[in-house]
Order: structure tokens, then C-alpha cells, then sequence
């Protein structure tokens, strides 16, 4: 048992498990700290398949920047009580569990068709420890970036404008309170 | 160096995708259901570096920083129209909103 | 020698037409806005003026054109003008190209002339009416309209024309379309009109696909070759069409109603151009209509027409009405010229007509603007003596149509009767010298109440003659209908030999025949003016009319109730029309395709009240169904790869 399988293990049981323990966290406050022990153990699994960077970015963007203002957004809202473990559609659980069963099945049946599960990573894993080597990872994902993907790039920089504004305009009270302040106006010219 | 398959990581993805997928239909909060759509992003993202590795090729990783900026606008986005419905009916759980249907 | 390039032949003929219509659509365009902006406040009414501007400009084009015309010599006197390419599918071409030749030549000095004296007549009638600018507006876009009827070289382009001059006819009489008599004649012109372009239409098409052109000069020269069938099937469509436009039997009834509309409007469109469209068109095809027998219907239309509204005009008592009936007469006589294959006899009187019968329509708007709109010649009398502008130039008007030597109107209706006989068509030729008398009766007639004897007034009416833009109109037409027939007078450039190279050679008796035929005309002429004087210019004229009366009551009294075709055609056209449209609307529209409608409607609601419980609302419940829907696409994936 070599060290990468050790921690792939690792990783494995640590993912899942939080995962599954999201499920039935009852405190939204709980699920979102599961969430953040998955994040990290999906970084360790992105680290232990040579993706440095994105490694460091799940850690410092998702588990850290994203997740913050999830908790932000649970204690601004006070709805950090728990939920009610009766479900009011009929059928939905069964349903839910049911489809994701077939779901699972069906992804890991295609994948078995397509891919040898248990073949080692091979040639592939050499040529990416080859770029991770030579131009280095940040730098061959910053070529390609700015090279091959320079205008989707260009585009989440427009998506991300258009977010902050929106979310400016969504999140502003203004819009009650100018109206109220309008009402109120009205009523003393009406007196 | 005997190290693992790509297999064994997208048989993880797999999974913590499903188990996304049955959270944001089981649960109520519309917060705890975001968190869920978060967690299948990040199942999609470990396929995604693990293709790259299977073909040697960097594009996957690629893929997964655009997939954090995009996931990042929409959580913000998301968060935002929580928001709203929060302050106009004092509840986020998505079954109380249902007034479009007939 | 040429006085001006060829090129400038085209500026002066585009020209003719764009300056109305670039003044018709600034007018109708602004409208009321241009009146009430600073210059309409200090000069009232300039959009009047700049529309007669228009006009003028207009008519001084055709007036070089003209000139440049007669400069050159007989073969290079025909000019086509492509402007650009309009249609062009294969098989099928039609540019907007303009005939510049000695007929359309003719009829654009006429149309811009008379035109132009009659917008700036309409500058006085029509001062201080509401909708000033308008009016101006649609007169300027019908000269521009009836200026493409004329001058166009192809077979739609004068339908684009034809149908122009329709609309702005329509909208004309129905000017004042708050009187509900105004818009249903305006309805009645529009929809009488429709049947006979119709048949034009379908003409035009026959025409175009068995001569296998449209464009004039190529359809006229092809027409030896369409077979007597074709000729005459396509000669008696295109004249259909012409006894729309031009108010003959059977569809001349809308003619006297369009005298609802403003007395300019009936002077231009009603009497000098747009209904002389019907005998310009059957000139312009004239080998077509040689090619066949059709001219044999249409001399008898044009005689029976001629005729049988002359009696109805000798019984009329609103002046506006005689006038009509009048022009449907004279129109007929155009047609009786064409029937006896005199083509540039029938031009002829097409001219002089516009002349004099304009005249005397403004003569009539002007007697109308003293006596506050009163039509009715019976409450008139003496008025030359109180109008003393609008009564001379009136009798010259009176005396022209009545065919009295030297006015213009002997001259062209003699050459109309002279070219009968020469035909050997005597019958028609009785009927010409016939409706001359009754003619010369009821315009005397009507001159006689209204301008001469006892000066008699509508009550509470102030007279006063005609106002000076009205003025300046009237005593131009008045010299024209003097001199008018001098333009065929042998010796001089004669309109007949003018029109020679387009509308073939005019046979007319010489020597002795042709003096008694004139003196024919003359004699009938001055019989017609005397009965009327003995009638109704004198003493013992009502005595006389009554004897008369006693005589033929039922004649009498049938003309007076225009011979009961109004009747007839509601009876037998227009009431079942009304029962095949409540037929339509109330059993076939609201049971049959309502019934199909609100059944489909009907059906998707039902359907819809179903389906519309699996919309619960409940944001999971879709996630669930959009989950359901992804295992089911991955399932695919899973059998295509199994």
C-alpha cells in the first residue's frame, strides 16, 4: 500500500462521510461545516492528481471566500434553527433517493463501459507531472488561460461585473425605503 | 509507483454528485439546498481534474477554474435573491414559495 | 434642333411629377403643424400656396417639355425614360420608366395647366376650412398620381396611376367626411369604381400575358398579333375599367354623388383629368382596340351614356348635379370618338372639355361660396349682374359646351360628329347631334336661372363675386374656352396632325359635307339654346314649362328620379350583396369559424384544467421531475453504450 493510496483513502472516507453527514444535519450552520471538511478533502484529492493550483484555490476560494459568506448569510438571515425532519410532499424522499440510486448507477456504469477503473493512471499521469515540472503548473494553466481561453476568460470577467451589480441592485434596501419616504411625501401634502 | 486509478476518484465524484443531487431535493432551506448545488459543482470539479490527469493534458484544470468563477457569481447572485425573499416572507424554505402554479 | 439635351427631357418629366409629391407628402406629413408655424401665421393659408407653387412648377416643366417636344422632328418626339428597375422577376418586367410622346405630352399640359389654375382657385373656396393643409396635400399627391397615369410607358405603372388617382378621388369627395352624405359617396365612387378596375385589372393581366410585355410601346405593336379573341376579350376588360373611371353605362352612377365632395375637387378630379383617364387609357391602346371588335361596344356605351345623361341633366335642379350629369354626357362623346376610331377627336374634346367644363364647375364653386353653398338653381336668378366675374366667364363656359362657333366646344364636338358620319356611323352620329341639342337645352337652361333674368337670392345671403385667387383662376379657363379650339384649327401646328404618329391619322369630311355638317352642330346648338330661352329666360316661360310637363309626365319625372338606376342596382346588386354579407358574418363567421375557434379554445382549456394540477408549485417537485428527466437521457447513453 503505497502512501497515495493511503491518503486517496483518507480522502475517500472524509469526502463521502461529510458528505453523507450533510444529509441529515438538521443546523444549517452544521451542513455548512461539513461542506467545508468535503472541500478540503476534495482539495487533498486534487493535490494528490497534480492540480496544484486549482488545490489552492478550493482552499483559499471555496472552502474559505465562498463559504464564509454562506455562514455570513446564515447568521444575517438568524435561520440557524433547525429544520423539521417531516417531509410535506409525499413521495419526495423515495423519489429523491430513488432516482439518485439509478443516477449513480447509470454514471458508473457508463464511466465502467468507458474506462478501465482500476487501470493505473499510466502515460497520462507522466505527461501532466512532465508539465507540472517543466513550465510548471500555475504557468501552463496561466498560458493556456491567457492564450486558447483568453475570451471565455474575458467573459467571467463581464459575468463577475454583472453579478456584483445585480447583486447591488438585488440586496439594497433603497427601493422600500425611497418608496416609503414617497408615501410618507404624499401624506403630508394630502394634510 | 503503484498509485490509484482514475476510477477509483470519478467512483467518488460519482457519488458526492448523487448525494448532492438527493440533498437539494430532500431539504427545505433554501440555503442548505445551495450548499447541496455546491457540493455537486465540487464533485463535477474532481471529475474534471481527474480527466485531466487520464489525458495528460492541463485543459481539464482549465475547465474547474472557470467552473469556481462561474460558481462563485452564482452563489453570490443566489445568496442575494435569498435575501430579498427573506426580508419580504421572514422564511427560506423553498416549499412556502409556491405561488406559481395554477 | 434640339433646344435642350435629351438628358434634361427626363429632369423636366420627373420633375413634373416629384414636386407635387414632395409637396404632397410635406403637407400631408405636417399638415396642420405647417399652418400654424410662424410663417402660416403670418401668410394664412401658404400651404395652399406652396402647393400651387408645386403646381406651377409642374406645369412649367410641361410647358418646356412641350416646347422641346414640338422643337424636334416627328420620329424623335417619342422619349422613354427608365427611372428604375421596379419589378423585375423572369418573365416579368416593369421599371418605372415615363413615355414622353405627343399624347402624354398633351395630357400633361392639361393636367398640370388645369391643375394648377385650380389649386390656386381652391386657395379662396377652401379658406378657413379645418383641414386646409390636407386638402392641398391630396390634391398635390392626385396631380402627382394622375401625372403617373399619363406619363407612364408601361402597363402597371398606369395602374399604379389609375389606382392613385382612385384613392385620392375617394378621399377627396369624402373630404368632409362628417356629413354621412360625403362618406357614402366617397364609399359609393371607392367601391364602384373597384368592379371596373377589376376588370382592368384582369385586362391588364390578359394583355400582359398574351402579348407577353407591359410595357406600352411593345404591347401596341404586339397587338396585330394577339388573334381578334384575345384582342377583343382584353379591349372589352380595359373598357370595363374605363366606364368605372370615366363614369359610363353602367357604372357612371358614382359621378353624381361625388359632388359631395369641396367644388375644386369635382372641377379637377370629377371633370378635367382623372375621369378623361378612361379615354386617355383607350387612346394609348388604340391598336389593341383596333385589333378586335370592342370599339363597336364602346361607341355604343359612349352614345347610349351620352344620350341618356343629357336627358337626366335636363331635369336636374342642383347645378352641381347638371355638371355631373353633363360631364358623364360629354365623357360619352369622347367614347363615341373612339368608337368611330377618331382617337385624337376624342383627345381633342378631352382638352377643350377639361377647359370649359372646369370653368364652369368653378364658376358653379363660386356662385356656391356667394350664396353660402346653396346648389339649388331654382332659388337663383340674375346673378351675372351681382357676380359679374364669375357670370361672363361662366357664359363663356356655357356658350363653349353648347358648341356655339367660335368657342372651343364647337370645334371638338364637330370634329367627333364629323368623324362619325365620315365612319359611315350614322346612328351614332344622330345620337351626337341628338345629345348636342339636349346639351345645348340643359346648359342653357341652367344658365338662364341662375346668371340671367330677375336677380333672385337665397334668404339671409350676403353676395359678393368671386374673391381674387378664385378670380384669377376663372378668367384664364374663360379665355381657354374661347380660343381653345384654335389648337386644331388647319393651318396652324394642329393637335390632331400632332397626335398623328401616336393615335394614327384622323379622318374628317372635306369640302361640301363639312361645312353642312357644321352648320348641322350650329343649328342644333342654337335650337337647344332657344327652347331653353323660350322655357326659362322668359315671361311666359313657367306656363310653357308646364304645358310641356303635361305632355310626358312620366319621362319628365322618370329623369328626375335619374331613370330609378340607383333603385335598380340596390334592388338587383347591392341588396343581394348585403344578404350574401350578413350570410357571411352571421352564419358563416359567427357559427362556422367561430364555432371552429372557440371549440379550440374551448378544447385547450379542457385539456389545460388537467394538466394544470402538475403544477404544484413546489420548487422540488420540479428538481424532482428535472432529475427524472436527466436519469431518463442517461439512460439512452447507458443502452447506446450496452
Amino acid at each position: 500500500m503505497t502512501w497515495e493510496q493511503l491518503v486517496f483513502g483518507g480522502v475517500f472516507v472524509i469526502a463521502l462521510g461529510s458528505s453523507l453527514a450533510m444529509l441529515f444535519m438538521r443546523n444549517a450552520v452544521h451542513v455548512a461545516l461539513y461542506l467545508v471538511a468535503a472541500q478540503i478533502a476534495l482539495a487533498l484529492a486534487f493535490l494528490l492528481q497534480g492540480a496544484f493550483f486549482i488545490a489552492a484555490v478550493q482552499i483559499i476560494v471555496y472552502a474559505g471566500a465562498i463559504m464564509v459568506l454562506f455562514l455570513f448569510v446564515i447568521m444575517l438571515l438568524g435561520i440557524d434553527k433547525r429544520e423539521a425532519l417531516i417531509e410535506p410532499l409525499p413521495g419526495q424522499r423515495t423519489l429523491a433517493i430513488g432516482l439518485g440510486a439509478v443516477l449513480a448507477a447509470e454514471i458508473v456504469y457508463v464511466a465502467w463501459r468507458g474506462i478501465d477503473l482500476a487501470a493505473s493512471p499510466g502515460a497520462g499521469s507522466t505527461a501532466l507531472d512532465q508539465i507540472n515540472r517543466d513550465p510548471g503548473n500555475v504557468q501552463a494553466l496561466a498560458r493556456l488561460l491567457f492564450s486558447r481561453y483568453l475570451l471565455p476568460f474575458e467573459a467571467t470577467s463581464i459575468l463577475l461585473i454583472v453579478a456584483v451589480v445585480g447583486v447591488m441592485v438585488l440586496a439594497r434596501r433603497l427601493g422600500s425605503a425611497s418608496r416609503a419616504a414617497e408615501h410618507a411625501d404624499e401624506n403630508r401634502k394630502a394634510a | 509507483m503503484n498509485s490509484v486509478g482514475p476510477g477509483y476518484y470519478l467512483v467518488l465524484a460519482t457519488l458526492m454528485f448523487t448525494v448532492g443531487v438527493v440533498g437539494a431535493l430532500v431539504r427545505r432551506n433554501a440555503i442548505v439546498i445551495f450548499m447541496f448545488i455546491e457540493l455537486m459543482l465540487n464533485a463535477v470539479n474532481l471529475a474534471f481534474v481527474t480527466f485531466a490527469r487520464m489525458h495528460g493534458e492541463i485543459v481539464g484544470q482549465v475547465l474547474v477554474f472557470f467552473v469556481l468563477v462561474v460558481a462563485a457569481a452564482e452563489v453570490v447572485v443566489g445568496l442575494a435573491i435569498i435575501l430579498v425573499i427573506f426580508r419580504h416572507r421572514a422564511s427560506a424554505n423553498v416549499d412556502e414559495m409556491n405561488l406559481l402554479k395554477w | 434642333m434640339e433646344l435642350i439635351p435629351g438628358n434634361d427631357v427626363k429632369t423636366l418629366a420627373t420633375s413634373a411629377i416629384y414636386f407635387p409629391l414632395i409637396t404632397a407628402f410635406l403637407l400631408l406629413v405636417l399638415g396642420g403643424r405647417l399652418e400654424s408655424s410662424p410663417i402660416g401665421k403670418r401668410v394664412r393659408g401658404w400651404t395652399g400656396w406652396l402647393a400651387s407653387l408645386a403646381m406651377v412648377r409642374a406645369f412649367a416643366s410641361a410647358v418646356i417639355l412641350f416646347m422641346e417636344i414640338v422643337g424636334r422632328p416627328e420620329h424623335r418626339r417619342t422619349v422613354s425614360i427608365h427611372l428604375f428597375d421596379w419589378i423585375e422577376v423572369p418573365g416579368l418586367a416593369a421599371g418605372f420608366d415615363l413615355l414622353i410622346d405627343p399624347l402624354s405630352v398633351v395630357m400633361l399640359l392639361v393636367v398640370t395647366g388645369v391643375g394648377a389654375l385650380i389649386h390656386i382657385y381652391s386657395i379662396g373656396y377652401m379658406r378657413g376650412d379645418d383641414r386646409f393643409a390636407r386638402f392641398f396635400g391630396y390634391l398635390n399627391l392626385f396631380a402627382a398620381a394622375m401625372l403617373v397615369l399619363v406619363l407612364a410607358d408601361n402597363l402597371l405603372l398606369l395602374y399604379l396611376g389609375w389606382e392613385g388617382v382612385g384613392l385620392c378621388s375617394y378621399l377627396l369627395i369624402g373630404f368632409w367626411f362628417d356629413r354621412p352624405s360625403a362618406a357614402n359617396a366617397a364609399k359609393k365612387a371607392f367601391i364602384v369604381n373597384r368592379i371596373g378596375d377589376f376588370a382592368f385589372l384582369l385586362g391588364i393581366f390578359l394583355l400582359a400575358s398574351a402579348a407577353g410585355s407591359l410595357t406600352l410601346g411593345q404591347v401596341n405593336a404586339s397587338a396585330g398579333a394577339l388573334g381578334a379573341g384575345v384582342a377583343t376579350t382584353v379591349s372589352l376588360l380595359l373598357f370595363a375599367g374605363a366606364t368605372g373611371k370615366s363614369a359610363q353605362i353602367p357604372l357612371y352612377v358614382w359621378l353624381p354623388d361625388a359632388m359631395e365632395g369641396p367644388t375644386p375637387v369635382s372641377a379637377l378630379i370629377h371633370a378635367a383629368t382623372m375621369v378623361t383617364a378612361g379615354v386617355y387609357m383607350v387612346a394609348r391602346l388604340s391598336p389593341v382596340f383596333e385589333a378586335g371588335d370592342a370599339l363597336i361596344v364602346v361607341g355604343w356605351i359612349g352614345a347610349l351614356t351620352a344620350l341618356w345623361a343629357a336627358v337626366i341633366a335636363a331635369t336636374e335642379y342642383d347645378i352641381k348635379k347638371v355638371l355631373a350629369y353633363s360631364t358623364v354626357s360629354q365623357l360619352g362623346y369622347m367614347f363615341i370618338a373612339h368608337g368611330v376610331h377618331a382617337y385624337s377627336a376624342g383627345v381633342f374634346h378631352l382638352v377643350t372639355h377639361a377647359f370649359f367644363k372646369a370653368l364652369m364647375f368653378l364658376g358653379a364653386g363660386a356662385v356656391m361660396h356667394a350664396l353660402a353653398g346653396e346648389t339649388d338653381m331654382r332659388k337663383m336668378g340674375g346673378l351675372r349682374k351681382v357676380m359679374p366675374v364669375t357670370g361672363w366667364t361662366f357664359m363663356a363656359g356655357w356658350l363653349a359646351i353648347c358648341g356655339v362657333i367660335p368657342f372651343a366646344g364647337f370645334f371638338s364636338k364637330d370634329a367627333i360628329l364629323a368623324s362619325a358620319w365620315e365612319q359611315g356611323r350614322y346612328d351614332l352620329w344622330a345620337i351626337g347631334v341628338v345629345t348636342a341639342l339636349l346639351t345645348a337645352f340643359y346648359m342653357s337652361r341652367m344658365y338662364f336661372r341662375v346668371f340671367e333674368g330677375r336677380v333672385k337670392l337665397p334668404e339671409g345671403v350676403h353676395v359678393h363675386d368671386a374673391p381674387p385667387t378664385m378670380a384669377v383662376a376663372l378668367v384664364p379657363l374663360a379665355g381657354l374656352a374661347i380660343v381653345g379650339g384654335a389648337i386644331n384649327l388647319p393651318g396652324l401646328l394642329t393637335l390632331e396632325h400632332f397626335l398623328e404618329p401616336v393615335l394614327g391619322a384622323a379622318h374628317v369630311p372635306e369640302g361640301l359635307v363639312a361645312w353642312v355638317l357644321g352648320g348641322v352642330a350650329l343649328f342644333v346648338a342654337a335650337t337647344g339654346i332657344l327652347v331653353a330661352r323660350a322655357l326659362y329666360g322668359s315671361r311666359a316661360g313657367s306656363v310653357r314649362r308646364r304645358t310641356l310637363y303635361a305632355r310626358a309626365p312620366w319621362l319628365v319625372d322618370a329623369a328626375r328620379n335619374k331613370f330609378y338606376v340607383d333603385e335598380l342596382y340596390g334592388r338587383t346588386i347591392v341588396g343581394p350583396g348585403k344578404r350574401v354579407a350578413a350570410f357571411a358574418t352571421d352564419v358563416v363567421d359567427a357559427r362556422l369559424v367561430d364555432g371552429f375557434i372557440v371549440g379550440t379554445g374551448r378544447t385547450v382549456a379542457t385539456v389545460a384544467e388537467r394538466f394544470r394540477r402538475f403544477q404544484t408549485g413546489y420548487v422540488r417537485s420540479y428538481a424532482a421531475v428535472f432529475l427524472f428527466g436527466v436519469v431518463l437521457i442517461l439512460s439512452v447513453l447507458v443502452v447506446r453504450v450496452s
